[in-house]
């Protein structure tokens, strides 16, 4: 366990009814987001608790985000040493075990998550072949995943994208199956960024408890500090909707 | 579990401090090492003998231009001589450490520090422009601060010449793959195209960073007995300039030859060890810190220990390397990248290595603080090195450098762009301003740089309140308090080499006008002084000027200068670039919630044009699109850029306005344009009154480049009080329009109607038109 290194204390109040819910950072050498995560949960009332990549327990979270950055450097292919991470390990056996442990896997973190086989597919470099920074308009095709109840189904929602390996693909043969199976979370809409197969940003597994996608819904939960349409704030349903399935389940 | 060049053996002949005093005449390279006779004379006279091959080595490193500022250093003394008490009640740490450190006060510190990676980025664009940010950001860490923020401003070669996208694609990727896989937001800087950087571009890399009162670390060794070890990435071959010459050393020919001199980066190297670092100073683990950049060891050891009460013994066989092969010399000159060198009390060995531990991060302990005085640096036990560290780090050569006015300035200050042949057939119809305006803002140093910026990482770590287009980049600092920080870097090369004193201080004006332009108080100043050969009289006299008339404008403003870094020999021949000192002001938002953004957005406000303008068009990026270049820059006057500060930093806290955009490049024109596009809000204005008032015509309204100015928009219940206050100052301000939300499009009397479609067309096209 580590301790996470903030600026500042970021003191939210916590919403009392959601906070006993525990949600682990992940931290492996090379995250960059974690600290945003960290207030992000914060932000929807959770208390964030700082995992550790060599860490062999899960400290008993109620849910994970593995959040965005360069694990490891990711000199070889983004999210290939990351998934032999001990921690990796308790959560992936966390996540397929009846207790469908909630795990959220940005950017990096969704990388890691196809690295570690928990979703489908691969990302390859943008087709544009350029990291690209912007703030991305996607659709909520599935508002039942533990990670967007919060949403309306087919709700537009605007979050930071920014990666240099974001294109999304997979076989024909899953692709069809993960739209059958209504496992495309979120759809690029007006502009497809990087070249994702079916304009696919995120996805989830059968169950629904682990989603992973491309762009940072922990960039978009403070007015002032993330895109400038709307308030800014519309990624704070990720992590509203994964408190209240917690507490849901718990009460 | 290392490879240390012990393990490998002895393959060198080691130069021994015993042996050079026993050969006082055995030949040494010194001039392919850069130094000149009189200085090889000297190191011979400090030493008492001749230097070893090793000290040589350090010698010449710490004795180059680059490390020494031995020409400038007569100069820069001003910066710290014309401060007042005022000026130094909020600077925690001064010039001369690795970066100045400001009170932010409730107990916040910040470091900020600007510097130029100019020639390794033409070299090796890619590499020179990453490494450029790796060391600035080193800086920050070694004082010991968290890094926030990055910016970097550029100047290319032209727009059109082949050679320019291969540094521009290069050096844009590289601050990209190297800022973003740190995690710094990238909130500003600046984008030039002239022909005069062609062969020589101008990279700079300017990093802030926070961190409380008592983090602050210095670089210096105290303490006799404390540990010195060297931590982070291998040794290596890279950036070893004298490579070729220390080869010499060698007694075999089976090592890898022709070493890169340009570094290569390993952000991920960079980015553990930042972590890492935090973690050590947050454990108070280290007693100083010092990164290794340029002169890697031997600027290191001899820094820490000049700083120090003491002196330091080192055995540089216990350096970890990258390849074995390297000697002595190589060692101690190396810029392998992400390396620092910390001292530490024996009792914090064990803590020291848990955190090493824990992050993966390799370290060796080379030696440890002596109280001889001496700088001791060993090779299997024999003494290769014995100097008085200061002789290395700071008693270097110092030169006045003859200068004198260039014989052409008075000619090329005579020819007015007014009148000139490039001014014929000056637009004048509606439709010719309004041509006018749109080949200005689609022009390659006026047009949208979003190319660039939407390569930079600007979201991570959740606090960037602003960043590019706007005029200054702003970050938190105080999640509690929302007190955060400016920063905004400006230079223009065609004012400065006009006028250097006065283009020097129209770079500190126009930052400074940005940063206040935000809403922040500028409070500090950094600069990167990118010129040519200080050996030529002409680029000797400009680079006096510009300190001249930059640290008596700094005086003036009440903003200190708090570190930088001086770039000369920027010149391809005997052709110096224009004179371009860069200059970053940082400023201070008791709460970032307050900025204010350079755009509006709300229907109905009034827009007012702040200060007069004056028919200055030398100099302008309209002379520059009609390939003129003479006459004077426009006129700085540096009490009505303090009071235009103030305004606009009164009117952002009381809530007295909405928008604000800085004149500067491109005048009116320019803003107006600007402030439309960035939410994509239209609006009408008159400027009857300002042609009437300022006595000059309407392209001369638009176009003119007079200081002094900005454009605000008010909401209609601020206006009596924003007015009341402008007028109480005595400061000139002119409604000149009107915001128009749904017209979709700027209208200006006396031009025709420009649809925002087509500005934003005309605006964003360009650099993807030349760089896809």
């Amino acid at each position: 366990m580590t301790e996470l290194p903030l600026i500042g204390g970021a003191p939210v109040a916590v919403e009392p009814q959601l906070s006993g819910a525990k949600i682990g950072v992940v931290t492996f050498p090379g995250t960059l987001d974690d600290r945003d995560a960290a207030r992000a949960v914060r932000m929807a009332g959770g208390t964030a608790v700082a995992l550790w990549h060599a860490d062999t327990h899960l400290a008993d979270v109620d849910a994970v985000v593995i959040p965005g950055g360069f694990s490891y450097g990711d000199y070889l292919r983004a999210g290939a040493i990351s998934r032999f991470a001990p921690l990796m390990s308790r959560i992936i056996d966390a996540a397929n075990s009846d207790a469908k442990l909630p795990v959220l896997g940005i950017c990096n973190g969704f990388q890691i998550l196809t690295e570690s086989h928990l979703l489908p597919g691969s990302m390859i470099k943008n087709d544009h072949l350029k990291f690209l920074c912007r703030d991305q308009v996607l659709r909520v095709e599935n508002n039942t995943t533990f990670w967007t109840s919060d949403y309306e189904a087919g709700q537009e929602i605007t979050v930071p994208l920014k990666n240099q390996d974001g294109q999304y693909i997979a076989d024909e043969k899953t692709l069809d199956a993960l739209e059958a199976e209504d496992r495309v979370v979120f759809r690029y809409v007006g502009w497809n960024p990087n070249g994702s197969r079916r304009d696919i940003a995120g996805i989830s597994n059968a169950a629904g408890n682990v989603v992973g996608l491309m762009p940072h819904p922990e960039h978009a939960v403070e007015p002032g500090f993330g895109p400038e349409s709307n308030a800014g704030t519309d990624g704070l349903g990720f992590f509203t909707s994964v408190l209240n399935k917690i507490v849901g389940g718990t009460q | 579990m290392t490879t240390s060049a012990e393990t490998v053996g002895k393959k060198f002949n080691i130069d021994t401090v015993e042996n050079a005093a026993k050969t006082p005449d055995t030949e040494l390279p010194w001039a392919e090492l850069g130094l000149k006779e009189n200085e090889f004379d000297e190191v011979v006279k400090v030493l008492g003998r001749r230097p070893t091959g090793a000290e040589l080595a350090m010698y010449s490193v710490m004795w180059s231009e680059h490390c020494s500022y031995k020409s400038s250093k007569n100069h820069l003394r001003q910066f710290g001589e014309k401060v007042t008490e005022e000026m130094k009640k909020d600077m925690l740490v001064g010039i001369g450490e690795n970066a100045g450190v400001t009170n932010l006060g409730d107990g916040w510190a910040v470091t900020f520090k600007i510097e130029s990676h100019n020639s390794p980025s033409f070299v090796e664009p890619y590499q020179g422009a990453a490494t450029g940010i790796g060391g600035i950001v080193r800086d920050i860490i070694s004082m010991g601060a968290r890094p926030v923020a990055v910016m970097d401003p550029l100047r290319f070669g032209a727009i059109d010449h082949p050679d320019t996208a291969r540094v521009m694609h290069g050096a844009v990727a590289g601050i990209g793959g190297y800022g973003n896989s740190l995690g710094l937001p990238n909130i500003g800087g600046e984008m030039v195209f002239d022909s005069v950087y062609q062969g020589n571009p101008l990279v700079n890399a300017l990093a802030v960073g926070v961190m409380r009162h008592e983090d602050i670390r210095l670089a210096n060794a105290s303490g006799k007995g404390n540990k010195v070890v060297l931590f982070g990435a291998r040794t290596g071959g890279d950036g070893i300039g004298g490579a070729s010459v220390l080869a010499s050393e060698s007694f075999d020919d089976t090592k890898p030859s022709k070493r890169p001199a340009v570094q290569v980066g390993d952000p991920f190297a960079e980015k553990v060890l930042i972590e890492c670092c935090l973690e050590l100073f947050k454990g108070s683990l280290v007693e100083g810190i010092q990164d290794l950049g340029a002169a890697g060891i031997s600027c290191a050891t001899s820094e820490l220990a000049s700083n120090g009460d003491g002196g330091m013994q080192v055995e540089l066989t216990s350096v970890l390397l990258r390849d074995p092969t390297l000697t002595p010399g190589e060692i101690l000159m190396s810029e392998s990248q992400e390396r620092m060198m910390a001292v530490v009390t024996p009792e914090n060995i064990a803590a020291f290595e848990a955190v090493m531990d824990k992050w993966a991060v390799e370290y060796s302990w080379l030696g440890e603080v002596t109280d001889t005085g001496r700088l001791i640096i060993t090779w299997e036990g024999e003494v290769i090195v014995d100097v008085d560290p200061r002789t290395v780090a700071h008693d270097g050569p110092v030169y006045d450098r003859p200068f004198a006015r260039p014989s052409w300035q008075d000619s090329v200050q005579a020819d007015t762009f007014t009148g000139s042949v490039q001014d014929a057939g000056r637009p004048s119809s509606s439709g010719e301003l309004a041509a006018a305006i749109t080949e200005l803002i689609a022009s390659p140093n006026m047009c949208s740089k979003a190319w660039i910026t939407k390569q930079y990482d600007r979201y991570v770590g959740g606090n960037t309140a602003m960043a590019f287009p706007d005029d200054a980049g702003v970050v938190r600092v105080d999640e509690e308090t929302g007190l955060g920080v400016a920063l905004a870097t400006d230079a223009n090369g065609r004012y400065t080499y006009l006028d250097p004193y006065h283009g020097a201080q129209l770079a500190l004006a126009e930052a400074y006008r940005n940063v206040a332009t935000s809403g922040a108080v500028p409070m500090a100043v950094s600069d990167c002084l990118n010129f040519g050969s200080p050996e030529d009289p002409d680029v000797m006299w400009q680079l006096a000027e510009a300190i001249r008339g930059l640290s008596d404008a700094c005086m003036e403003l009440g903003v200190p200068v708090t570190g930088g870094n001086v770039s000369l020999y920027n010149q391809t021949g005997t052709v110096p670039i224009h004179p371009s000192p860069v200059v970053a002001v940082l400023g201070k938002l008791d709460d970032v919630a307050r900025r204010t953004p350079s755009g509006w957005k709300e229907d109905g406000q009034a827009i007012y044009l702040l200060g007069t303008t004056a028919a200055e068009l030398d100099g302008s990026e309209w002379s520059n699109l009609r390939g003129h270049l003479g006459g004077l820059p426009p006129k700085v006057d540096l009490s009505i850029e303090r009071q235009l500060g103030e305004i606009l930093i009164n009117a952002s806290r009381d809530g007295m306005i909405d928008a604000a955009h800085d004149l500067s490049e491109g005048g009116l024109a320019a803003a107006l344009v600007e402030s439309s596009l960035r939410y994509g809000v239209g609006a009408r204005i008159a400027l009857e009154e300002l042609v009437e008032r300022d006595g000059v015509d309407l392209f001369t309204a638009l176009f003119s480049e007079s200081q002094g100015r900005a454009i605000v928009s008010v909401p209609r219940s601020e206006e009596v009080r924003f007015k009341d206050m402008c007028t109480a100052r005595g400061f000139a301000h002119l409604r000149i329009g009107v915001v128009d939300a749904a017209g979709g499009k700027l209208e200006i009397n006396g031009v025709d109607e420009l649809s925002l479609d087509a500005l934003n067309e005309a605006h964003e096209a360009t650099l993807p038109k030349y760089f896809g």
